[in-house]
């Protein structure tokens, strides 16, 4: 394996044990996003039409805001002990640092929305076990991923990082969770591969040009 | 690893016209410092003086206002994660995962470090600094100065050329201190560069090849401790200290 993929994998796992030891992401963000989808499914009793206006929203807030849990406490964990200094002082250069966490931030996420799609599946009788959503749902969540995690950065440093996260995340992912939203709604809608295009190319776009600038300016945010 | 084996002519540690400041204030003005490979250079400074900032741009973790940094002949700026591989750190703080056992840990750093035979090798620098004996406790069920000695272990795993220590004394108690001692001792330790930094006057004494006082945000003192008079240094530590305040 080579020199820059094995520490990002290594990285990956480290958070990957730590969640298994401290359960609190994946628990956090799977018990908002559940309760949200559950709250809204009794707020509302849409026809079968409105629904798949409504349906793509509520799942996106869902999962949005639960990311955003998760991006707090991932990086929290990183604070006790100043571990984020450890995984600074390791010979390897920042961005390798951000792909891995990237990396199991992503993970997390994948997990989460794993579990909840049946249960929205169920609750809301949309069909979003298919292909293209959860083509959308992994690609909106990559972009997601790639800007939480710098910003999770930016924010674990501030005193009030709870709330300082989602007010510098939220604008800058709001044409991520845009697009999602509609390309879910398309795709439940029943639209061709072709139809929903413009929106997956906003989703390559701002995944690729987010990933890129990200793992650059990463660096400089860590150090003091 | 090899790391101290090099026998190049190359300072360890160069450090050239190094500023730091934390909004407006100043806490580093144009320090300059050279080691060579083998010292032992303790530096002394009151609360404030900046010395763990120091530690934090030798390190690579605080990025400085001007000036360069090279270990081993390899500047830290342009060559940051070559030159991280050549350095061992001991902060405050443990940098160990909580959740995470003793054992855990050292196998993470290791592994993100290429430590070769990584097991024989935990094996070996715990046993030296007896911290074996709880490595498969969970970090936060062990006081501070288990932690310590974990962190020590995770420190010299890699066999660094270069080891930086901010108050290694600080939680550890005499006999895990008399460990310490005799671990930089050993014979293929006198090889590495130790950079200390400390209150303890008598301890850096002790251990030093070379002292000096961080002062204003410089080297405001420097000697070597052959033939330094304790209670002459000790005044002008303290005189140092009051000018500065």
């Amino acid at each position: 394996m080579n020199d820059f993929l094995r520490p990002i994998l290594i990285i990956a796992w480290k958070d990957v044990l730590l969640e298994l030891r401290t359960k609190e992401v994946v628990t956090s963000v799977f018990m908002f996003a559940l309760l949200a989808i559950i709250t809204f499914s009794f707020a509302f009793e849409p026809s079968p039409q409105t629904l798949v206006l409504v349906a793509p929203g509520i799942l996106w807030v869902a999962f949005t805001f639960a990311g955003v849990l998760g991006f707090n406490r991932s990086f929290a964990l990183e604070k006790e002990n100043d571990s984020l200094d450890g995984l600074l002082l390791c010979p390897v250069s920042r961005d390798v640092i951000y792909f891995g966490k990237l990396l199991g931030i992503f993970f997390f996420m994948l997990v989460m929305e794993a579990m909840l799609l049946p249960l929205f599946a169920v609750l809301y009788n949309l069909p979003v076990l298919d292909i293209k959503l959860l083509l959308v749902a992994a690609l909106a969540t990559l972009g997601f991923s790639g800007v939480g995690t710098l910003f999770s950065a930016i924010a674990v440093n501030t005193r009030s990082r709870e709330i300082m996260l989602p007010v510098l995340l939220l604008p800058v992912a709001s044409p991520l969770v845009i697009a999602a939203v509609e390309s879910t709604r398309a795709t439940l809608d029943g639209a061709t591969w072709g139809e929903i295009g413009r929106w997956w190319g906003l989703l390559i776009a701002y995944d690729m040009v987010f990933l890129i600038v990200s793992s650059f300016v990463f660096g400089s945010i860590l150090e003091e | 690893m090899t790391n101290t084996s090099s026998t190049t002519p190359t300072a360890a540690l160069q450090v050239r016209a190094l500023q730091k400041a934390y909004g407006l204030k100043p806490v580093l003005r144009s320090l300059d410092l050279e080691l060579s490979p083998g010292q032992r250079y303790v530096l002394f400074g009151g609360n404030g003086s900046g010395k763990t900032t120091f530690i934090k741009c030798l390190a690579g973790l605080s990025r400085p206002d001007e000036g360069s940094i090279a270990i081993a002949g390899m500047d830290t700026r342009r060559q940051g994660a070559e030159s991280r591989r050549m350095v061992g750190v001991v902060t405050h703080q443990p940098l160990l995962y909580e959740a995470l056992t003793g054992l855990e840990n050292l196998r993470f750093y290791g592994r993100m470090f290429g430590v070769p035979n990584l097991e024989e090798r935990i094996k070996t620098v715990t046993a030296q600094l007896d911290a074996a004996r709880f490595l498969s406790a969970r970090v936060h069920t062990l006081s501070h100065g288990m932690k310590k000695r974990i962190s020590l272990s995770r420190a010299l795993l890699h066999d660094p050329a270069l080891l930086l220590l901010d108050e290694p004394e600080t939680g550890l108690d005499e006999e895990a201190l008399g460990l310490l001692d005799r671990v930089l001792e050993t014979t293929a330790d006198r090889r590495r560069t130790v950079l200390m930094v400390t209150h303890s006057l008598e301890r850096g004494m002790a251990f030093a090849d070379q002292v000096g006082v961080l002062s204003g945000g410089r080297i405001a003192y420097q000697s070597t401790t052959r033939g330094l008079d304790a209670a002459a240094f000790r005044r002008t530590y303290h005189g140092l200290l009051g000018a500065a305040q």
